[in-house]
Formats: C-alpha cells, sequence, structure tokens
C-alpha cells in the first residue's frame, strides 16, 4: 500500500488562524500555556498584543474569553481537548453556552492518537460533553485542509460558541485543498447503494479505505464526512440512509454521546434503520503509539469491513 | 438634604423593593442583596457612567454581579433607573419573566452584564472585559461584586492572578465580606481567613471599608477614579453585614436565601423605614 500522505490539522489550524488574524483584528487569541503545541504561537508572534497566555487556568481562560467576545472581540481560546471541554465544562456553559457568546473553542489533542501520553490526556468524551449543550455547535474536520476551511468559516461564525475538535498525530489528507464550509457541513465523498458509512475527524479516510475494501467485495458504501456534528445535517444523513437502508458510524471517540448518538438519535425519530457504531467502546485508552492504539480499540478499516458486513446480513 | 443623605434613602427604598420582590416571587436570596444595597447604591447613583437609555452604549462602566443569587439588589437599582418597567420586578423568579432567579444576559435584560449563579465565574468575564478595554485603548472601567464565599472557588484565585498579570487597572472588585454562606457562617464553612491580606499578597490595591459607611464607600470609589496608570486592579474589601437593615435577619446564615411572610415582610420595611 502507498505510504498516506498526512499533514497536521493543528498546524493548519495555527497558520489559518494567522491568516484570519491578518484580516481581521477583532480576533483574539488565548490559550493555557499550549502555544506551542496547538500552533497558536503563530499568532502570538505575529500579533503579541492580541494573544493572550493565561496559564494553566482554564476555567478562567473560558471566562475571559466570554468577557471579550462580549466587548466586541473575536476570541479563539485553545489547548488539549481535555483541558477544553472537560476541565472548564461549566464554565463553558455558565457564561458561553447559556447567553449564546460567540467564543471560537479550538481544541487539538483529541481521541486516542495522541498515543503516548495515555489515557488522562486521550480525549474521547469531548463531542458528546459539548454537543449535549444548547447553543454549542461542535466540528471534527476530516483533515488539515478541512480545517483551514473551517477556521475561516468561524472566523467569521458570530451566531454562538463553536467547539472544534482537532488532532495531535499528523492526520492522514482526504482533500487536495481546503472544500468549502457551511453549517451544517456533511458531504457524501463516496458514492455508494448498500450502506451508509458516516465518519468524522481521523476516521473519514480510514473510512474511505474501507470502502475500496468493500467495493472490491462487491458492497456499495457511501461514505458521509460528517464535518459539523452540530448543527447535523439531517438532510444528507436521511437522503442516504433512505436509499441504503443500513447504517455505521466511525469516530474517534467513545460510542456514546458522539457522532454514532447523533446519528442514532436523528434516525430513531425519523428513520429507523439498524445502526453499527465503530469508536472506542465505553473504556479509557491507554499509553502506546497512535496508530496501534487505533488498531488495538478497534478504529481499522478492518473492523469497519467487518461491521459493514455484519449490518448487511 | 446632603448628597449622601440622599444616597442613604435610595438605599433604604432599594431594600424595600428587594424585600417586596421577593415576597412577591415567594422565594429569592434577601441576606446579600441588602448586604450591599449601600455599595451599589453609591455605583449606581454616583459614579458608574452609564446610560439606561443606551444599555449598550459602547463606552459605559461595566458592573458585573458575580455571586448572582444576590440579584434582586440589582434589579431593584436597574428598575429604579428605567432600564426596565417597574413591572418587571413582580415577575421575578416566574416562568416567561426576564428576571430569572440567577440573572442572564441570556434573556436580554437591559444592564445585566453577564450570566451568573455559578459562583466563581463572573470575574472571569470581568477580567476579558477589562482586557478588551485595554486592548482597545478605551477609558470604560469594569467592576464586579463577588463574595467572601466565592473566594473559597479556585476560579477566583485564578482570574486574581491574570488581572495583576495583564495590569488591569481598570478593574474594581467590591468583596462582600459577610462572612456568611448558604451553610452557615464563612469561619465554619470553610475559613477564607484575612482575605483583604490575600488579594493584596496576589498584587492587587486593597481598599479595606466598612461596606454600610458611605464616607469609607466613598472614599475607596474616589482612591478608584485615580488608579489609572497604577496598573494594579482594585478590590474593595467590604465588611458588610448579611441582612443590613433587617434587624430579624441580620448576620443570619438563614436568611441567605427564603422568602419572608407577609408578617415579616411588614415587620422588615417598619424596621427598614424608622432607621431611615
Amino acid at each position: 500500500m502507498a505510504e498516506t500522505r498526512r499533514a497536521m490539522t493543528r498546524e493548519a489550524y495555527g497558520r489559518a488562524l494567522l491568516e484570519a488574524g491578518k484580516e481581521d483584528e477583532r480576533i483574539v487569541v488565548l490559550t493555557a500555556d499550549l502555544a506551542g503545541s496547538t500552533h497558536t504561537k503563530y499568532f502570538a508572534d505575529a500579533f503579541p498584543n492580541r494573544f493572550f497566555n493565561m496559564g494553566v487556568a482554564e476555567p478562567n481562560m473560558m471566562g475571559v474569553a466570554a468577557g471579550l467576545a462580549m466587548s466586541g472581540k473575536r476570541p479563539f481560546a485553545s489547548t488539549f481537548a481535555i483541558f477544553a471541554a472537560g476541565k472548564p465544562w461549566e464554565q463553558i456553559r455558565q457564561v458561553i453556552a447559556y447567553p449564546r457568546v460567540p467564543v471560537r473553542i479550538v481544541a487539538t489533542h483529541a481521541g486516542l492518537t495522541v498515543g503516548e501520553d495515555g489515557a488522562s490526556h486521550q480525549m474521547l468524551e469531548d463531542i458528546g460533553i459539548m454537543r449535549i449543550l444548547p447553543n454549542m455547535n461542535v466540528i471534527v474536520p476530516a483533515d488539515a485542509n478541512e480545517t483551514t476551511a473551517v477556521v475561516k468559516f468561524i472566523a467569521r461564525f458570530d451566531a454562538g460558541p463553536v467547539y472544534v475538535r482537532l488532532s495531535r498525530a499528523p492526520s492522514p489528507v482526504v482533500f487536495d485543498e481546503p472544500p468549502p464550509f457551511e453549517f451544517p457541513a456533511a458531504t457524501v465523498l463516496s458514492p455508494g447503494n448498500d450502506i451508509s458509512i458516516f465518519a468524522c475527524g481521523n476516521m473519514v479516510s480510514v473510512a474511505l479505505e474501507a470502502c475500496r475494501r468493500l467495493a472490491e467485495e462487491k458492497i456499495s458504501a457511501e461514505v458521509i464526512n460528517v464535518s459539523s456534528i452540530k448543527p447535523l445535517d439531517a438532510e444528507t444523513v436521511i437522503t442516504s440512509v433512505t436509499k441504503t437502508n443500513a447504517a455505521l458510524t466511525v469516530e474517534e471517540h467513545q460510542i456514546i454521546g458522539g457522532l454514532g448518538s447523533a446519528i442514532c438519535e436523528l434516525l430513531a425519530a425519523e428513520l429507523p434503520t439498524r445502526v453499527m457504531r465503530i469508536g472506542v467502546q465505553d473504556r479509557f485508552g491507554q499509553s502506546g503509539k497512535a496508530e496501534q492504539l487505533l488498531s488495538y480499540y478497534g478504529l481499522s478499516e478492518q473492523q469497519i469491513v467487518v461491521g459493514a458486513k455484519e449490518v448487511l446480513k | 438634604m446632603d448628597s449622601i443623605t440622599i444616597l442613604k434613602k435610595k438605599a433604604t427604598e432599594i431594600r424595600c423593593n428587594v424585600l417586596r420582590m421577593i415576597h412577591h416571587a415567594k422565594s429569592g436570596h434577601p441576606g446579600g442583596a441588602l448586604g450591599m444595597a449601600d455599595i451599589l447604591t453609591v455605583l449606581y447613583y454616583r459614579y458608574l457612567r452609564h446610560d439606561p437609555l443606551r444599555p449598550d452604549w459602547e463606552e459605559r462602566d461595566r458592573f458585573l454581579l458575580s455571586n448572582g443569587h444576590t440579584c434582586p439588589v440589582l434589579y431593584a437599582i436597574l428598575a429604579d433607573q428605567k432600564y426596565f418597567p417597574d413591572e418587571e420586578i413582580w415577575k421575578l423568579r416566574r416562568l416567561g419573566g426576564m428576571l430569572q432567579g440567577h440573572p442572564s444576559t441570556a434573556w436580554e435584560v437591559p444592564g445585566i452584564e453577564v450570566s451568573s449563579g455559578s459562583l466563581g465565574n463572573g470575574l472571569s468575564v470581568a477580567v476579558g472585559m477589562a482586557m478588551a478595554a485595554k486592548l482597545d485603548q478605551k477609558g470604560y472601567r469594569v467592576f464586579c461584586q463577588i463574595s467572601d464565599a466565592e473566594c473559597q472557588a479556585g476560579q477566583t484565585w485564578e482570574a486574581a492572578t491574570a488581572a495583576v498579570h495583564y495590569r488591569l487597572d481598570n478593574l474594581c472588585i467590591f468583596l462582600d465580606w459577610n462572612q456568611c454562606q448558604i451553610d452557615g457562617h464563612t469561619e465554619e464553612v470553610m475559613d477564607v481567613g484575612d482575605i483583604a491580606a490575600k488579594w493584596a499578597a496576589f498584587g492587587w490595591r486593597v481598599h479595606e471599608i466598612d461596606g454600610h459607611n458611605y464616607d469609607e464607600i466613598i472614599a475607596a470609589f474616589d482612591s478608584f477614579a485615580q488608579t489609572a496608570g497604577s496598573n494594579k486592579p482594585t478590590l474593595f474589601a467590604a465588611h458588610t453585614i448579611l441582612g443590613k437593615g433587617v434587624s430579624f435577619m441580620e448576620d443570619d446564615p438563614n436568611w441567605h436565601h427564603g422568602a419572608p411572610n407577609d408578617a415579616q415582610l411588614k415587620e422588615a420595611l417598619a424596621s427598614l423605614l424608622v432607621v431611615s
């Protein structure tokens, strides 16, 4: 197999943020002692007076970001997903989501692909705890180029708060250039008739690989990149499943609360369908290499192929 | 009448309305609201640069109430200043009313600057607003009320650290130091010790005042008005009395929350009006 092309979503974020910052001086950036890791350092170097390092104090960072947004700024607050969604969840709920304050929370280092740092840093619950908040929007870009498009979009999005989920490890390239992005965002990347495979983030490229494997076995899978988990593109989901009558979801997240749950909630109400959810099976991660972990926890092309056949049995 | 007498009469009127609205709502938190009536009256009727007809005026001073449960005092003042019609206060805590049990900008209440209620959150937002003012080189000031019990919350100290780091001399906190919280006296629940000294140690300019003494309150505001360029945020460590002005409520943690019944309201209003 040819070597997979990869690029870091967090680096794409940092570059796109710098560009956005050049165009709009209302953009301000906050981090909690992770300017380098989140690649917000490019912005910090270019616009030191619009960059605020808040130290290891994420709850305060979210409140400060809200205060800046309420004063006409367009804040981006970035840290690792575990500290962006988990630690300050209550602050996000009270002073960002409830009053619908347009803070852009861009979280890096989500999921198992954090790798060696282990379970304490492998955020696998963030999609769930963010999307449950009224007014919150949740975006999981499929790769670096989609990240660029997303940053451009949210820089101008003032209708409410946004949570963006990025990775640590370089992500397989899905798009050769930044694709169009608008809410609600779900795109059919590979059309098919037998089963709908809904994927987000790093799992999109894995789903596309599985789709090719399934094609060899005469199974026609449709792969949908669900970039915005919330708002969910109900029309695209329903259209696909109406055609295929079978669904599989795959995400680098707990099977509870994330993309799989969002799809099941929609289908249960609109189009009851059997859904196979591939993700982390209600357990914590551990140290290891990114690729090893994905395979160990069943987030592989092989698992999708097996799962799809199981659904179609 | 001299100006202090006028302010005191206004504070009494505000206290009466606090009690009336909580009595009418049949729930709420009178203790802290009565305790902060003097400082907030001096703020709103003497120092705050604001315009009730233009609540979104960009250059306005901001006041953020972090210990949101004391909101009846703020609602009473905002209604009196015509931010919204008086009738609203009779819908306090009622379905569909904009005056929620804890105040929120989600309900677009004119004059409300932050959603609060979860203790420890407000100061961080105030810090963000003060930072924005600095960034835009605007002259507005940010005032924020916090409670002594909020000094038990870690986030308060995160915000206290950041305000000093970013040299926010346009930020002024009123610390409602009444030594009471819902479970009892602060000393017994979780002693916060000499909080004035703690804030000073964090790098704040601290004015320790009697929160019911108008000369001291005014002197503290006058001093804050001259801090521009000092690079340090200011805190009024205000010794206050929970339930101030209503003898049977004073310093009784049981009045942290709870609505007066008809007889208690009558007695409370009588005791307030006698003093004034």
